[in-house]
């Protein structure tokens, strides 16, 4: 680091929002942190926007609330945000820019790590496999979460979706493998935080989690850094100390509507709703965290969870997202509202990794095709429903009603199942030949006819 | 070796403006910073030139110096692409991970093409020949699927050859001949170097006639592409489009392949490279990375560079086409291409249009479509590029600009459907939205195949499907059952051929490639069974009867049989059938 750097400024020339502007300074560098001293001594953090010459634009990630033109020190670090990763990280809980909540002091830093990564050399990422089971049907036999993926939950406001998250943090340790889970809680409210905090120790995995919190009532600039700490301290545990990390991100709206404000702020012209243009990168630059290296024992597997706004699927974050992820599990409110737990409606939803790592010496040989029937079948059924809505059911024919009915039996068997019920991938598989009988083996056409006569549940 | 031409005065995202104390042109490369990042003169006002930077640009300063050669962002052409994947300027990401590790560090600076590596090279021509822009010099056997040939560089004029090497092995940058033109003696080497975002000359563009094979049948059989026609592939997230341009690059009689991975998913790109070191070609039983050249800027990679991938990406497949292959580009996606293009130009303030995009989008998206098609070459071969770039419209709106700018410059169309990805029914290409304007060109083609009644098949099916789409409309008011039976017959022909023929599954064995004779039998399989029902409903057969009668259980299962089996089968359609006359 060179002395100028360490120079000290006093004189702001202006402040909007979040953002001030500095003159007369030198030897600035772009998006690089800047520490604010209060005349209290209170140390806030920004990072340079802009630079020109002879100034910067600065974004204060504590707010600017209380800062005036003259009562503060401006000191340029010369470096960009960085956090002090350690293995003692494990067990603790961190604000949204890397400091202890916990009462306990900062861990020892083996290493500074830039939050804000670098990109995985496509040529040294390793594909993904090895599917996660995690008990729950819907997931394991018709979206399969895989080991290194990105899989989100688009849900809506007042879906179950914390639970089901919650159920599958639960249900998905793999056991003799050095397991951990980060969790981001961007703008999300104290109960939420306390709901996983409460999971997370009623299944005994606190010492093998890391927590990054922005709550609801922290400025919302701070959100922005939250995933990125979190990301940065996945990155070492899965690449550095070979464990298999599983990072939860909730609520990714609240993130995009931070980076919406700033973006406002900086007078940056829209692309959709008021959004910036480079919300798609920015997206990117956090959910292809995500992966695997050749020759790295460890992985990460993202499962961001996001709210909707009004259920609207075309929304630019659920967009954007399901055009980064490798497929979306989506969190239904009919099925929500008829009582069916976990509600995931499992037409629109997808794993685009499941193709690759189910099947023969994977997980079943039937599992590829059973699965195709399901979707097809179930198409099917929601076809069937809406004609019968308008001529009623008496009128359908006697296969349109056996749809009807496997639909029911779908829905009340396969997706149904409870909070603390774990099923296995084989109870799961035997459990989709069960509600597939209900139809003619004629109609299973996307299933050969070997295993028809294998698995086939015939009526005696 | 480059001198300094300026300072940075201002650092915003990737866009960097310059003090020039010297002249610099528009293009020109520049290395900003002490790291000596890439970038690009993209505007210049008075002194000060702007420069979008393909790197991170983290750590700038007012007041660092800036390089440059002054000379425009260039490719280096020659021996080493095939089965190689690089970044959206053409570095070698292998070759990066090998120096730098598993995460890309920046200010790498790296040839494309490896100098340590001895290629055996063999002349065409003699000393003392003439010799013209375009010309092949020799060859090099690159990969034993596809034979390099070593050509005169376009802006080399005409002249005599005064040297060329021997037969031997050579690396990229050793001189293997000259040629003298008016005086000078200009040197040749292995591979050339072209400017990135300049179409490379021809000597005329032709029409196509040929198509492009690619196995699947929805495309090859309704909605075909010829061998330089430019295809659009528009969708929704979990449409389909990366497998269906997977599978067009594993299985499409291309002699070369470039992918292109534009701002799209990494496990993706590791997909696709994992999948061709493994994966044979039907025609000619070698590896289908013999033949591919990757070009990868993920989306978590310099939005910059990712603009630029694209033309890297079709610069690759003009030099493959200027040796006389037909060269398919897959470009995925160019929506992340016009989003990056919408990112730099937001971040030099220039004026939006609709959706933020600027107003040039429409110019760029025919630029590149342009350097598509089928062409005689310099050297009078014939070469082609088929571009076949997916769109990804934001919330699966086609009416969005680059959707709807993009139509107006190709010529095939294949529109993905949520509903039918819903349904797991791939590839999810609409038989109702999609087109093709190839059909009358490469007709002639499909008729030699098929006896001559491809087009008409075609015609009856695409008929029935619409049809079909008008009776569903009927079947979801008042019910199936109140159809004549003539009209309940249009719906299971169409069942038939949606389930049977159009639904294909990319990770079937057998049914991933579809060779075009089976394709056809198929074709016909089914329509013999529509013609023959047709008939046997008017002497007063019922639907029920045709639907649980054997020809039409093994009609759904046509895919699994091999295309002797379908022949005795389509022979004993009409006699199997007859039997349900009673």
């Amino acid at each position: 680091m060179n002395m100028y750097n360490l120079r000290q400024y006093t004189n702001l020339e202006e402040i909007a929002g979040q953002l001030f502007v500095i003159k007369n300074i030198h030897n600035v560098g772009y998006n690089e942190i800047v520490e604010i001293t209060e005349e209290t001594g209170d140390i806030r953090i920004g990072i340079t926007l802009e630079v020109g010459e002879n100034y910067a634009v600065v974004q204060v990630l504590g707010g600017t609330s209380g800062m005036s033109l003259k009562n503060c020190r401006v000191r340029f670090k010369g470096k960009p945000l960085e956090f002090g990763v350690s293995s003692q990280i494990l067990g603790r809980i961190f604000d949204g820019l890397g400091n202890p909540l916990d009462g306990l002091p900062k861990p020892v830093a083996e290493e500074e790590m830039n939050v804000n990564g670098m990109a995985i050399n496509p040529a040294a990422r390793d594909y993904p496999e090895n599917i996660i089971e995690t008990g729950i049907s819907t997931i394991d036999v018709m979206n399969t979460l895989v080991r290194g993926q990105k899989l989100p939950f688009f849900s809506g406001s007042g879906l179950p979706h914390d639970m089901i998250a919650a159920q599958i943090v639960r249900q998905a340790r793999v056991e003799g493998e050095p397991f951990c889970i980060v969790f981001a809680g961007m703008g999300i409210k104290y109960d939420t935080a306390r709901f996983f905090i409460r999971n997370f120790e009623d299944t005994g995995v606190l010492d093998n989690v890391v927590m990054f919190l922005s709550l609801a009532d922290s400025p919302s600039l701070t959100r922005l850094m939250t995933p990125r700490f979190a990301l940065t301290a996945a990155e070492f545990l899965a690449f550095r100390k070979d464990m298999h990390v599983l990072v939860l991100l909730t609520d990714m709206s609240n993130y995009c509507e931070a980076l919406r404000e700033l973006s406002t702020m900086r007078g940056e012209i829209p692309a959709r709703k008021g959004y910036p243009g480079y919300l798609y990168s920015d997206l990117a630059s956090i959910y292809e965290r995500a992966g695997r290296i050749k020759n790295k024992k460890g992985s990460i597997t993202q499962m961001p969870i996001l709210t909707m706004p009004n259920d609207d699927i075309t929304h630019p974050i659920p967009d954007l997202t399901g055009y980064i992820t490798e497929g979306q599990i989506i969190v239904d409110r009919e099925l929500h509202a008829r009582g069916i737990y976990p509600p995931i409606a499992v037409l629109p939803s997808l794993s685009r990794l499941m193709k690759d790592n189910i099947g023969t010496n994977k997980t079943r040989e039937d599992h590829p095709s059973l699965a195709s029937q399901l979707f097809a079948s179930y198409a099917r059924n929601r076809e069937v429903k809406a004609i019968a809505s308008i001529i009623g059911e008496e009128e359908l024919s006697a296969l349109d009603k056996l749809y009807l009915k496997f639909g029911e039996i779908f829905e009340e068997k396969f997706v149904n199942q409870g909070y603390n019920e774990r099923r296995t991938l084989v109870q799961s598989l035997e459990l989709g030949w069960d509600v597939i009988s209900v139809l003619p083996p004629e109609e299973l056409v996307r299933i050969s006819q070997q295993q028809i006569k294998q698995r086939y549940r015939y009526k005696k | 070796m480059a001198d300094i031409v300026g300072k940075i005065i201002r650092v915003n995202g990737p866009v960097v403006q310059i003090r020039c104390k010297e002249t610099i042109k528009m293009l020109d490369m520049v290395e900003v910073g002490d790291l000596r990042l890439v970038g690009e003169v993209v505007r210049i006002k008075q002194d000060i030139a702007y420069a979008q930077v393909y790197e991170d640009t983290t750590s700038l300063k007012a007041g660092d110096p800036v390089y440059s050669d002054r000379v425009p962002l260039s490719l280096e052409l020659g021996p080493g692409l095939l089965g190689n994947i690089f970044d959206g300027i053409q570095r070698p990401l292998e070759k990066i991970r090998a120096m730098e590790g598993d995460f890309i560090a920046r200010g790498i600076h790296v040839e494309a093409l490896d100098r340590e590596k001895k290629w055996h090279f063999i002349p065409v021509k003699k000393d003392g020949e003439k010799i013209a822009p375009g010309d092949i010099l020799g060859e090099v056997q690159e990969t034993s699927l596809v034979k390099h040939k070593i050509l005169v560089p376009p802006d080399v004029p005409e002249g005599m050859l005064v040297f060329v090497a021997q037969e031997g092995d050579y690396s990229v940058d050793y001189k293997i001949a000259e040629i003298e033109t008016g005086g000078n003696v200009i040197p040749i080497y292995m591979y050339q170097k072209w400017p990135v975002r300049k179409h490379r000359p021809y000597k005329q563009k032709i029409s196509a006639d040929t198509p492009l094979i690619t196995g699947q049948r929805v495309i090859d059989t309704l909605f075909p592409v010829a061998k330089g026609g430019c295809v659009s592939v528009p969708g929704g997230f979990g449409t389909g489009k990366t497998v269906v341009q997977h599978q067009l690059a594993k299985w499409s009689d291309a002699e070369v392949v470039v992918f292109v991975g534009c701002g799209e998913r990494g496990n993706e790109m590791t997909d696709v490279l994992a999948n061709f070191t493994k994966l044979v070609d039907p025609r000619t039983g070698k590896l289908l990375l013999e033949r591919t050249v990757f070009i990868a800027n993920t989306s978590n990679m310099p939005v910059a560079a990712r603009e630029a991938s694209i033309y890297t990406g079709i610069t690759i497949a003009e030099y493959f086409r200027d040796m006389g292959y037909d060269v398919a580009l897959m470009a995925d996606s160019t929506s992340r291409w016009a989003e990056a293009l919408r990112e730099l130009s937001g971040r030099m303030e220039e004026m939006p249009l609709e959706e933020g995009f600027p107003a040039y989008l429409p110019a760029r998206l025919a630029e590149f479509y342009e350097r598509g098609g089928r062409v005689i070459n310099l050297n009078g071969e014939t070469g082609s590029i088929t571009v076949i770039a997916s769109v990804s419209p934001p919330g699966g709106d086609f009416s969005e600009p680059v959707t709807s700018h993009t139509k107006r410059f190709i010529r095939c169309f294949w529109a993905l459907d949520r509903d039918l990805a819903y349904s797991r029914h791939y590839p999810a290409i609409s038989w109702i939205d999609s087109y093709s304007e190839y059909v009358d060109e490469i007709r002639q083609w499909w008729d030699s195949q098929t006896d001559g009644k491809w087009v008409e098949y075609r015609n009856i099916i695409l008929d029935l499907l619409q049809k079909e789409q008008r009776l569903q409309q009927i079947v979801k008011l008042i019910g199936p059952d109140v159809l004549p039976n003539t009209q309940k017959l249009i719906l299971e022909t169409c069942h038939i051929f949606k389930n049977a023929f159009l639904q294909q599954s990319a990770f079937d064995d057998t049914d991933t490639y579809c060779p075009a004779r089976k394709q056809f039998l198929m074709f016909n399989a089914i329509i013999k069974f529509h013609t023959k029902a047709e008939e046997l409903i008017k002497q007063g057969v019922g639907i029920e009867e045709l639907r649980e009668s054997s020809v039409y259980q093994s009609l759904m299962r046509m895919k699994e049989e091999n295309i002797d089996e379908l022949e005795k089968f389509i022979n004993s359609i009409e006699q199997e059938m007859e039997k349900l006359k009673k």
